[in-house]
């Protein structure tokens, strides 16, 4: 009994996460253009128009571009200054920590507002590269929180060892840290590059007049005129995420990454 | 090798770069947007540098003053509904062998990255007439003809829960998954049934992460931005949608600022609340 109702809580909860997405995917495989569901025939004529159509193609390319680049920044802001409080005694640089996790936990509206005066000030308002710094800066807290975890759990005692037997600070970030901390690098860029490719109101708010980003594009077919492209890239990115972090889970430890203790049960 | 305060110029340079880039990036933008919500402003669009209250005046208005009760009600009851289905959720799925927690955790990073476009697209057809849930319903014989639940409230409300609840569980599931399970079990033994078990010991013993997850989600559905507009009518907009209203539509950039930094305000004083409470409650 006991066991029979919590099997169905979970598969009440998984139903109700899942609606949604099986909507989508059977809106995306429609054979006429509208939002039908159940889909009317079955087509993949619209997931073939996201890389045929130049519209949806150039916002594809756009997304993809600023969440490959931003996430790359947010890693390389986020490691040296993880690195520098693991290894240094800095009650001061703990400021920069706040600083790299306030953006994340704030709502969104206010970095996006932010930002947009703050480009608007400074006259570059509306060049691609703004919106790669502000989603690196907005995504700072991922990448900074994964690398922090990571960090905690490298044994001292091996640093101490390669430092005992020669190796400078150097040679030991270079020889045992850097491959211990990889798979935190990985995870912290996948967030960073996921959250990225689907965040809609910072991107809006710093280029989306001079060009489209796919979530921009997305709620802009929303607001002028359906059509079954917007369920096919939907598609796409989810199963994209998925992936990634399916990739994640097989090569790492997930329940780890996400605050479980134990490494294996 | 242990931690020793860093020494010189090249010892400090690993914090230079990150620190520069959140001075300049994130300080000075936010700077930036304090003053201008202090900016007189410009008919035409514009805004000149000045040191007037009349941005922050407007709050008085009733009209601001429904939208931010309205904003505080709704992100109110998206934290509630959020943290009473996350909460049994997040203990089952601790409680599961780890093969069934890394499914359930990609399923839910999966959703937590859905963009929120992608989710209101969703939940519209979902709740549409022609296509939605009405007509399962119809069919099943419980209702007499399909419906259409969208715009309004109920659709915003599902649709924030469905955005705010996979955040919920990942902020729960470190306590859930540490919890000594030991606990329950000496209540078991002591003959407490399962429910009462979880009622009695599990919750008590989580009550600082219960209240961290409820401001959390508040906070999180207090920013929430494109789901009021997508799902709800005109008189569901939130802060949020005001704010990029009036800095991108109506230009009046000064007066979005001012209702950013309330927000700003709003949500810092919600977070010292948490930990105050959080403080008191393990005293």
């Amino acid at each position: 009994m006991e066991r029979f109702l919590s099997r169905l809580y979970l598969a009440l909860v998984g139903i109700f996460l899942a609606a949604p997405i099986v909507v989508v995917t059977g809106v995306s495989f429609n054979e006429k253009q509208n939002l039908a569901f159940p889909p009317q025939g079955f087509s993949l004529h619209w997931f073939a128009q996201i890389f045929s159509d130049p519209e949806w193609l150039r916002a594809l390319i756009a997304s993809v571009l600023l969440a490959v680049t931003s996430a790359a920044l947010a890693v390389v802001i986020a490691l040296p200054l993880a690195w520098f409080l693991w290894r240094r005694v800095a009650p001061w640089a703990q400021v920069f920590q706040l600083l790299g996790v306030a953006p994340f936990t704030l709502p969104p509206v206010i970095t996006a507002l932010g930002f947009l005066t703050f480009w608007a000030t400074s006259g570059f308002y509306g060049q691609p590269w703004t919106a790669v710094i502000a989603h690196a800066i907005f995504f700072v807290t991922l990448p900074l929180v994964t690398l922090t975890l990571g960090f905690s759990s490298i044994d001292r005692s091996l640093t101490e060892a390669a430092a005992t037997m020669g190796a400078d600070d150097r040679t030991v970030f270079r020889t045992v840290v850097l491959p211990l901390i990889l798979p935190y690098v990985v995870s912290g860029y996948a967030f960073a590059f996921v959250l990225s490719l689907n965040e809609y109101i910072v991107a809006y708010m710093t280029i989306g007049f001079v060009r489209e980003t796919l979530p921009i594009k997305v709620f802009n077919a929303l607001r002028y005129g359906y059509t079954p492209t917007m369920a096919a890239v939907s598609v796409l990115f989810v199963a994209v995420t998925a992936a990634v972090f399916g990739l994640i889970a097989r090569f790492g430890d997930l329940p780890r990454l996400m605050g479980a203790m134990s490494t294996k049960d | 090798m242990r931690r020793e305060p860093a020494r010189g110029f090249v010892q400090h340079l690993p914090v230079i770069f990150p620190g520069l880039m959140l001075t300049i990036f994130f300080i000075v933008p936010f700077g930036t947007m304090v003053a201008v919500s202090f900016f007189r402003r410009q008919q035409g669009g514009f805004y000149v540098p000045d040191f007037v209250l009349a941005n922050y005046a407007r709050f008085l208005t009733p009209f601001f003053g429904n939208v931010l009760i309205f904003s505080l009600y709704l992100a109110i009851a998206v934290a509630v509904v959020s943290l009473i289905v996350a909460v049994p959720f997040t203990y089952l799925i601790a409680r599961s062998r780890r093969q069934t927690q890394v499914i359930w955790l990609v399923a839910l990073l999966s959703i937590l990255s859905l963009s929120e476009v992608i989710i209101g697209f969703a939940w519209s057809t979902l709740l549409s007439r022609t296509a939605g849930i009405t007509n399962l319903l119809v069919w099943l014989g419980l209702m007499q003809a399909p419906q259409a639940l969208v715009p309004g409230f109920g659709a915003v409300l599902t649709g924030m829960v469905y955005q705010a609840m996979p955040y919920a569980v990942l902020v729960l599931y470190p306590s859930m998954v540490r919890l000594d399970p030991t606990l329950t079990e000496v209540a078991r033994t002591l003959g407490a049934s399962p429910l009462k078990a979880f009622f009695t010991v599990v919750l008590p013993a989580l009550r600082t992460t219960l209240i961290a997850t409820l401001i959390m989600a508040f906070i999180f559905a207090l920013g929430s931005y494109l789901l009021p507009q997508i799902l709800g009518r005109p008189s569901h907009w939130t802060l949020s949608v005001l704010i990029t209203d009036q800095a991108l539509y109506q230009s009046n950039m000064p007066f979005a600022a001012a209702m950013a930094v309330f927000l700003v305000l709003v949500s810092l004083a919600l977070v010292s609340l948490t930990m105050f409470a959080g403080k008191k409650l393990e005293a």
